[in-house]
């Protein structure tokens, strides 16, 4: 009995071995991707993860790769949660990922120190921790284009530019649906601090992750004090049920916003014919009329190798995982222009990721034109705050509804550098930045 | 031998109602006694402020019962399930929610292959008793006669099986229920009273509705059918019921097949209210206040239980919610079926737990 | 033929009260700590060492804590991961408050704050009992998990709601922030799952234990003998809560590294410990180790062992086969022995004893 159990153990032992030797030959460049196709939120996880797999796939059909490199894409079901994200880390770690995406707030959190000292970069694109992008504390990671603060500023413009005006929302009302997790959380400080100062009232809507389906008393809440406006900051199933309440409550939908997250087509879907003129932030374009799109369709999914059915391709969500992949795909390209090396590293992809600079001529060239807003990253702003629109939920599909919109980033900066200064006091030892600035960028 | 249940609790105060009724008396005086102190402190935000929100908007209070209300019908609902099957074998059934979910993804992803709806909703009966079949044969009959916590472990492991399949047969993307297929009512009534406007959504009022006629058929299914007779005796005594020549494994498949049959009746009403996907099994966790409430073993406990935690999480998270910021519904019903529990251990309707040395 | 006790006389009471009578049994105990303090740290790569071992030493001593509860005192609970929390967020403040303690000794010292909030949550178990006591506990899962969000004092008023993990030196080598090696954390939890599960061992043994274990059988009669069932439930409650407690600050400290702590301990963890005391055997301390080996390791092994052994296996599909494959394994352990892995452990035991000539 004894030596069976010893012998369970080393074999076990040599089983966990083997499931993390780097088994692949180094002509492909490995990209780990968390993805959640399973548990509460993989309603939204899906179309994500299917746009990111999917424009890899493109890549790699179409071009060949990135530079010649064939790209070794690979996803870690986490079924959005954290426990699980960490060993997706372990093993992305073991086999030599050059970038992580965590998918997650809790998983990037839990993530960020890891990176640090392990020396991968963790792209957490626009979630994630906000403070983050401060790249002198955080050489490591990235949430580009734009941090839920900058989000939160947007909302309130998208506000005064309704409204008529910054001075017209004085005595105004913003509610905050928002999940009752760090994730929801974070847009708090901002909208408070920009109450002070135009004189508008926030009001806080918590939905407990048990609650997500079940928001009614929170919707008697919102018809008690009358919001002028709402902000969702929702994820997974309490989008749709957001929607529909908003409609049974006779809550005027057009005035009701979601942050980027809130806006899965699903989600809108979900309140039917009423749902018209629900509103969302976005950075990037929905719909498969961009030549990137065609791209996939004609590469992978008429192929029959994309796990989305090929109406669901140029939904929202989906263009958010191939706008991501478009990011990773640069930052690897970047890289092995900055290192001259094919097969790049987790290192040299850190400085491609340092040295992002998509302009919009840059877009036309990978058939995104007016898809997104150009992306600059730069070696101390890891995260640029770059422009968002407002989307539109006609009743089928998502628009455009407004310009795109700069954040204001002189609001968001001192924040982030204050706060940054501040997970790096309490971290006790934080690593000093060691990693030089690129001279190029 | 001694009668546990009739014991009084260890206190100065035999009777507990008596003692109940002290506190309550206690804490309005408090109350007053304090508003009076001072006007706008805590004390009058807590007991004062709530109920002059009540009197000020008659019509918001009365939406707020009527939220609690048909969430309470829903939470009835789930809590059903787990007393029948609670009832008639002594399982603990945590499969419940997972039921609910696994039974309105069945009815959904028929209609998605192109199944007319009702045929899908037969067709979906028909999976719920293959399950209930299933069930009986793979893991209640070989743990027959196993300690209550072996058999709540096996339903757990049950559970676990049917996320998988569940999700490896209809994918985890969310889906829209098919109200409209079964002619479910939309839209709402607006009334106009009290000084305000209360809105009834239809679907709502359907849900109540047709809970309603469920439990009556459950009951008169109970009172008078000889399968009925069979099951409250099961219920009484599973060896007296054995002696008398009733099927136990009959009666398990019966029972499981009708908790299925209630689960995607749940399953059609929260779907149409939200949506169907796996997030739905969250909130199957409601249920279980609810039935510490009302007692695992009673039919009316489950309903009056889950009227008295939706109407009373909803008055509360919405009148008392916003002092403490808010979020207060995950806990609150906990706390109203704890405080409960702690006058009638057995919940308000369970049987009188009698102990013997 | 090699274990079997004949000839080992006891010529003392302690001897015969050892909890290891047999010396083939302390045997058998050392080899497995070799293994775990020489054979593992050798042949374990950083993955099997922070996703399996540490884990499966993290969820053992939760396990151990609820064991006692449930398996001992016979007193469900279902707010494990909530007592977990207490102990990770006492441990949080703790470390903030005083930087200059040892950190081993805050951990053990953040146990006591939730060894207090678990008598709290204990007290309606004099009560109320069974399956509602069970349903009773939810109020502290759900209560504590709320203020874990709602009670900005409790992560320092941080704007991301997460919780930080500083770097601590024991010895000027670091055993907790990033810069702490897979190894040093996973020695941590061995060192203090050893010491913990010895204590307990001793604590169950003993005259605490038999008093425990007498409320669990059957707790009037219990009440009749002497053993003052107030004492002993709360006494119960503390012990295990600390237990949780302890789990919950190493699993923050050594093995998360920090982030978002409150969403880590929902009610999903705590029916996992319920699940992995009962698979793994009620009241028996080895049952709760092979529990926790069962419910926590077996998926992450599943997920990633199985495509390594040429299980050609994609995210989704292969999260739902284990999730099948989970299920279907409970089912069939509970069938094959309803009293836990502990009890398989004991027969081949038995069986071992009597080998190779049964008869």
């Amino acid at each position: 009995m004894k030596t069976s159990h010893l012998m369970r153990a080393t074999a076990l032992g040599a089983l966990l071995a083997a499931a993390s030797v780097p088994a692949h030959a180094q002509d492909s460049i490995y990209v780990s991707n968390n993805a959640y196709r399973t548990g509460p939120f993989s309603g939204s996880g899906t179309p994500i993860g299917d746009g990111m797999r999917d424009y890899f796939a493109m890549i790699n059909e179409r071009d060949g790769g990135i530079g010649g490199v064939k790209i070794n894409f690979e996803e870690c079901e986490t079924g959005y949660d954290t426990k699980k994200s960490i060993e997706c880390y372990e093993q992305a770690k073991s086999k030599n990922t050059v970038i992580y995406s965590p998918w997650s707030t809790g998983a990037t959190l839990a993530a960020i120190p890891r990176a640090h000292i392990d020396k991968i970069p963790i792209l957490s694109m626009a979630y994630g921790l906000s403070a983050s992008a401060d790249g002198n504390v955080f050489p490591w990671v990235f949430n580009p284009p734009l941090t839920y603060w900058d989000g939160a500023l947007i909302m309130v413009r998208h506000m005064a530019n309704e409204l008529g005006g910054m001075d017209k929302l004085k005595g105004k009302k913003l509610g905050l649906i928002h999940l009752d997790a760090p994730f929801g959380k974070e847009p708090i400080p901002v909208l408070e601090n920009l109450a002070k100062k135009y004189g508008f009232e926030v009001k806080l809507y918590p939905v407990a992750a048990a609650d997500m389906q079940n928001q009614g008393s929170l919707w008697l809440s919102i018809r008690r004090d009358r919001p002028d406006y709402l902000y969702n900051q929702g994820w997974g199933a309490m989008n749709p049920t957001a929607v529909k309440e908003a409609i049974k409550n006779n809550f005027p939908i057009a005035k009701l916003v979601g942050v980027w997250w809130a806006g899965g087509d699903d989600d809108a879907r979900a309140g039917g014919a009423e749902a018209k003129g629900y509103k969302s932030l976005s950075f990037h374009q929905a719909g498969a009329n961009f030549p990137v799109i065609q791209d996939i369709v004609k590469h992978v999914v008429d192929k029959g190798k994309s796990l989305a059915p090929k109406e669901k391709v140029g939904e929202n969500l989906y263009n958010r995982g191939v706008y991501n992949s478009m990011l990773v795909a640069e930052a690897i390209r970047n890289a092995q222009t900055i290192s001259g090396k094919k097969v790049v590293t987790g290192e040299d992809v850190r400085r491609g990721l340092e040295t992002l600079n998509i302009t919009d001529a840059r877009l036309k060239e990978l058939g995104m034109e007016g898809f997104a807003a150009p992306v600059k990253v730069a070696c101390g702003d890891h995260n640029g705050h770059h422009k968002a629109y407002v989307a539109e939920w006609d009743g089928t599909k998502w628009t455009k509804a407004s310009d795109w919109m700069e954040p204001l980033k002189d609001e968001v900066r001192p924040l982030i550098e204050a706060n940054a200064k501040d997970y790096a006091e309490k971290a006790g030892n934080w690593p000093k930045r060691t990693e030089a600035c690129e001279k190029s960028s | 031998m001694s009668d546990v249940a009739a014991r009084p609790a260890p206190n100065l105060l035999a009777n507990p109602w008596i003692k109940a009724g002290l506190i309550v008396a206690g804490l309005i005086a408090a109350a007053m006694l304090g508003a009076r102190l001072d006007g706008s402190g805590t004390l009058y935000k807590i007991f004062i402020d709530p109920f002059d929100q009540m009197a000020a908007a008659p019509d918001l209070l009365a939406q707020t019962i009527w939220e609690g209300l048909v969430s309470g019908v829903l939470y009835a609902l789930i809590a059903l399930g787990f007393v029948l099957i609670f009832k008639a074998s002594g399982v603990f059934n945590f499969a419940q929610g997972i039921m609910v979910v696994f039974a309105a993804l069945t009815l959904v992803g028929l209609h998605e292959k192109g199944v007319p709806a009702w045929l899908a909703v037969i067709l979906t009966l028909g999976v719920m008793f293959l399950l209930a079949v299933a069930i009986e044969r793979v893991v209640l009959r070989p743990l027959v006669n196993q300690p209550d916590i072996i058999l709540f472990m096996a339903t757990f492991g049950i559970t676990y099986f049917l996320i998988g399949f569940g999700e490896s047969v209809f994918g985890g993307s969310p889906k829209q229920m098919i109200a409209d297929q079964l002619y479910l009512p939309k839209g709402a009534i607006d009334l106009k009273i009290l000084g305000g406007l209360v809105s009834l959504q239809k679907i709502d009022i359907a849900a109540a509705i047709i809970a309603s006629v469920m439990i009556a058929v459950l009951a008169l299914f109970f009172q008078y059918t000889r399968i009925g007779r069979a099951l409250r005796a099961v219920a009484d005594s599973h060896k007296a019921a054995l002696s008398v020549g009733i099927s136990l494994n009959q009666i398990w498949v019966i029972v499981w097949f009708t908790a299925g049959i209630v689960a995607l009746i749940t399953g059609i009403m929260w779907g149409a209210r939200s949506d169907v996907s796996f997030a739905l099994e969250i909130v199957a966790l409601k249920a279980l206040p609810v039935l510490i409430l009302g007692g695992f073993t009673s039919i009316p406990g489950a309903i009056i239980g889950g009227l008295i935690i939706g109407i009373g999480e909803k008055i509360g998270e919405f009148y008392w919610g916003p002092l403490i910021g808010g979020g207060i519904e995950s806990w609150l019903a906990y706390f109203i079926a704890l405080g409960f529990l702690l006058f009638r251990p057995q919940g308000l309707f369970g049987d009188k737990i009698i102990e013997r040395i | 033929m090699f274990y079997r006790e004949a000839g080992q006389f006891k010529s003392t009471y302690a001897a015969d009260m050892a909890v290891f009578p047999i010396r083939q049994d302390r045997i058998g105990l050392a080899i497995i700590l070799l293994i775990a303090f020489i054979g593992i740290p050798l042949i374990g790569n950083d993955f099997f060492i922070t996703s399996v071992m540490i884990p499966f030493l993290v969820f053992s001593l939760a396990a151990i804590g609820l064991n006692i509860l449930t398996g001992y005192t016979g007193l469900i609970s279902l707010g494990t991961a909530a007592f977990m929390g207490v102990g990770a967020y006492a441990c949080y403040k703790l470390t903030t408050a005083f930087p200059g303690v040892n950190i081993i000794v805050l951990i053990l010292v953040s146990g006591l704050f939730s060894a207090a909030i678990g008598v709290l949550f204990g007290l309606p178990s004099l009560r109320i009992k069974g399956f509602y006591l069970a349903v009773a506990t939810l109020a502290a899962q759900f209560f504590l998990q709320w203020a874990f969000v709602r009670v900005p004092w409790l992560f320092n008023y941080n704007a991301s709601g997460a919780i930080e993990v500083p770097q601590r030196l024991l010895f000027g080598i670091p055993v907790t922030g990033a810069s702490a090696s897979p190894e040093t954390r996973y020695f941590v939890c061995l060192c203090l799952v050893i010491v913990m599960t010895w204590f307990a061992s001793n604590l169950v043994h003993g005259k605490i234990g038999r008093s425990w274990m007498a409320v669990r059988d059957m707790d009037i009669a219990a009440e009749l003998m002497g053993i003052k069932l107030l004492n002993a439930k709360l006494l119960a409650f503390a012990v295990s809560s600390f237990y949780a407690g302890v789990a919950g600050a190493m699993m923050i400290f050594l093995w998360y590294g920090g982030g978002e702590a409150a969403d880590v301990f929902n009610i999903r963890l705590s029916f996992n410990i319920l699940f992995m005391v009962i698979i793994g055997g009620l009241g028996s301390l080895i049952g709760s180790f092979f529990g926790a080996a069962f419910i926590a390791s077996l998926p992450t092994i599943m997920k990633f062992g199985l495509p390594a052994l040429g299980v050609p296996m994609s995210g989704a599909t292969a999260e739902h086969v284990t999730f099948m494959l989970v299920g279907a394994l409970i089912i069939i352990f509970l069938i094959v022995e309803p009293h836990g892995l502990a009890r398989l452990w004991q027969i081949g035991k038995q069986k071992l004893r009597t080998w190779p000539f049964p008869y």
